[in-house]
């Protein structure tokens, strides 16, 4: 194999560190790996439809009207509000290399976080960081 | 020439554009080249042409329907949408497959669709290098050179048409003590056998349907469980049902078990699989005289990886761009099933149906179009009156195939500018929504994820991008009064 497997890349991130292997394998199968080469738009600003995206490899940029708000890497997740708050992105997330992600279709989320607490606790640790991160930005 | 095929056409040598490959995908993208005028060869490794369905599916029945009844008269576009199983030609070479089917099903059996693929090629004039084989590729200063046993093909661009039918080789211990599906063997020799399937996708029930009348005991096991609430809607369940129907109704030997593999082993005289449930806990342990992977092909890419072709899809496939060429190598295109490497924006998780004739021969058309564009080729933009734009709409919200097949994928687009309209064809969705450029309207077809059909419509306006998607219908009638209206409140500052 001229690559690590997909499980194996996805055994080493952070959110799916507490699931044992037979788990990864189920989330591996069950949804897709996708691909964006440099430059191309993952999540569009204003189009319904949306996914959960978490990093495999790679790195995403966020823009909002055009301008750099944050950028993700391996490990870290993007699309989960509007999924969650079920509306539409209002920013535009764009691989800055090439991105791979797996990729959990807006309808699969709240089944795939029921099933897999650990990973769900792992999200809400992250959502709070961020959450913090924004309010001391807002504050200062 | 004798019966439309040529001895040996397209020798080594200088090309604006080689297509590798003579099934379905190589010959589509062909004929399509053709019709823009590119200076194109074809070559092959078989000896006729078919591709994949001269050996495949092994149980010898697609799961694609051809209706050889329609509404619509065979050879119209309207027709295209009852038939997803015959490439598109002009004149004579439409709606072959129908032709060729004893309609004992309304899905052709493998010898009729080889046998259209090869009526096709001979209607439309397509020509193919036979018994040549790729056997290297390079880069040559702006070309790509193209080393095969007949010589060397130089070429501005490449086109692989090469099919996903080479084993995946799946990370399992003991996987040498397996058969892969493309090795599977004739049914009579499973007869009496106990047969362990690993994998439950599409292969695996294939097989799994083909050898319940032979093998004593069938077990069919893979991670991920199959998604019975889906299935129903999808072309699988005519390989799923039978062996599926036997496991949920507790039938005694056959068994759909959703677990991880730790390994095969040798256990005396005969096979062993050991598996870890990934939906319930703990391990379980099949004897099987026969353990048969399907668990899914790869394209053959040879040393296109070195060449910085980046696969997706657990190194199955190339990643493509939404005109199905690779995100990281420039210059080289895909046609046929491999055009799953090809995304489109997902909506809703949606994919196309690029994995079947019924879509990627529309993709072939799309990528051969792009070519030609690239290759500065004059093509034809038909122009639209202002009062003819919603009608026009209206028709491809009903009947436009491309767009009913390639759901969320493909669209019709239309330009605007200084109040000139024109058509510019089928293009990939996710090109209009992103690469900006001047106004104009996108139609798609899309479903949600309750599997209601809406029509949908893209206005791009200044480079900003406005979805409307409209209400479902219950015979998805959406050109009546209310779709009208409503594409007219839509357009009203258009053109």
């Amino acid at each position: 194999m001229p690559e690590p497997d997909i499980v194996d890349k996805l055994s080493r991130l952070a959110l799916f560190a507490e699931l044992p292997r037979t788990q990864i394998e189920s989330i591996a199968h069950r949804f897709d790996e996708a691909l964006f080469a440099e430059g191309e738009r993952v999540l569009r600003t204003g189009l319904t439809g949306g996914a959960l995206y978490v990093i495999v490899e790679g790195e995403a940029v966020i823009r909002i009207e055009g301008t750099e708000r944050a950028r993700f890497g391996p490990g870290e997740f993007f699309g989960e509000i509007g999924v969650l708050i079920d509306e539409v992105p209002n920013a535009d997330v764009e691989a800055a290399t090439i991105l791979r992600c797996l990729a959990i279709p807006g309808a699969d989320v709240k089944p795939f976080l029921i099933s897999f607490p650990a990973v769900m606790y792992r999200m809400l640790q992250t959502e709070a960081r961020r959450l913090r991160v924004t309010t001391e930005w807002k504050t200062a | 020439m004798e019966d439309g095929v040529e001895a040996a056409p397209f020798p080594p040598g200088d090309y604006d554009v080689v297509v590798v490959g003579s099934g379905p995908g190589g010959l589509q993208v062909s004929h399509s080249l053709s019709r823009r005028g590119v200076d194109h060869a074809v070559i092959s490794q078989d000896d006729a042409p078919g591709g994949m369905f001269r050996r495949f599916p092994i149980f010898e029945r697609l799961i694609s329907w051809t209706r050889p009844d329609a509404p619509f008269e065979r050879g119209t576009r309207e027709y295209e949408w009852y038939d997803h199983n015959s490439l598109i030609g002009e004149n004579g070479a439409r709606a072959l497959v129908p032709e060729f089917m004893d309609r004992t099903f309304d899905v052709p059996s493998r010898a009729e669709m080889e046998a259209a693929l090869i009526a096709f090629t001979e209607r439309a004039g397509v020509r193919v290098r036979y018994g040549v084989r790729w056997t290297g590729t390079r880069r040559d200063a702006e070309r790509f050179v193209l080393e095969t046993t007949d010589g060397e093909y130089r070429c501005r661009f490449a086109v692989f048409a090469v099919g996903v039918t080479e084993a995946w080789p799946a990370p399992i211990e003991g996987a040498e003590l397996a058969n892969h599906y493309v090795k599977t063997r004739s049914v009579a020799s499973y007869q009496g056998k106990r047969v362990v399937i690993i994998g439950k996708r599409n292969s695996g029930f294939e097989i799994a349907n083909g050898l319940l009348p032979w093998a004593k005991e069938l077990v069919l096991v893979s991670p991920r469980p199959v998604k019975i609430d889906v299935l129903p809607q999808s072309p699988l369940r005519l390989r799923y049902l039978q062996p599926y129907e036997e496991f949920v109704r507790g039938g005694a030997g056959t068994y759909v078990v959703d677990a991880s593999i730790v390994g095969v082993q040798r256990a005396s005289g005969a096979l062993r699989v050991v598996a870890d449930g990934t939906t319930w806990p703990g391990r379980l342990e099949f004897e099987a005289d026969d353990v048969i992977l399907a668990t899914g092909f790869r394209a053959p890419l040879l040393d296109l990886r070195e060449l910085g072709v980046a696969t997706v899809l657990n190194d199955r496939v190339p990643a493509l761009t939404p005109y199905f060429e690779s995100i990281s190598t420039p210059g080289l295109f895909f046609a046929g099933n491999v055009t799953q490497g090809s995304k489109g924006p997902r909506k809703h998780g949606a994919s196309p149906n690029s994995t079947s004739v019924n879509g990627f021969r529309y993709n072939a058309r799309v990528a051969a179009d792009h070519i030609a564009d690239r290759l500065g080729l004059e093509r034809s933009r038909p122009e639209l009156e202002r009062s003819e734009l919603v009608p026009f709409l209206l028709a491809e919200f009903c009947r436009a195939p491309e767009l009913w097949i390639q759901k969320n994928f493909l669209a019709r687009v239309v330009t605007v500018r200084d109040g000139d309209l024109r058509d510019e064809g089928i293009v990939p969705l996710e090109h209009f929504l992103d690469a900006g450029g001047e106004d104009a309207v996108a139609a798609a077809i899309e479903m949600d994820p309750e599997a209601e059909i809406h029509p949908t419509l893209y206005v791009r306006r200044s480079g900003r991008i406005a979805e409307h998607e409209l209400p479902p219908h219950p015979v998805h009638a959406f050109d009546g009064p209310e779709y009208r209206r409503e594409l007219e409140t839509i357009l009203k500052s258009v053109g």
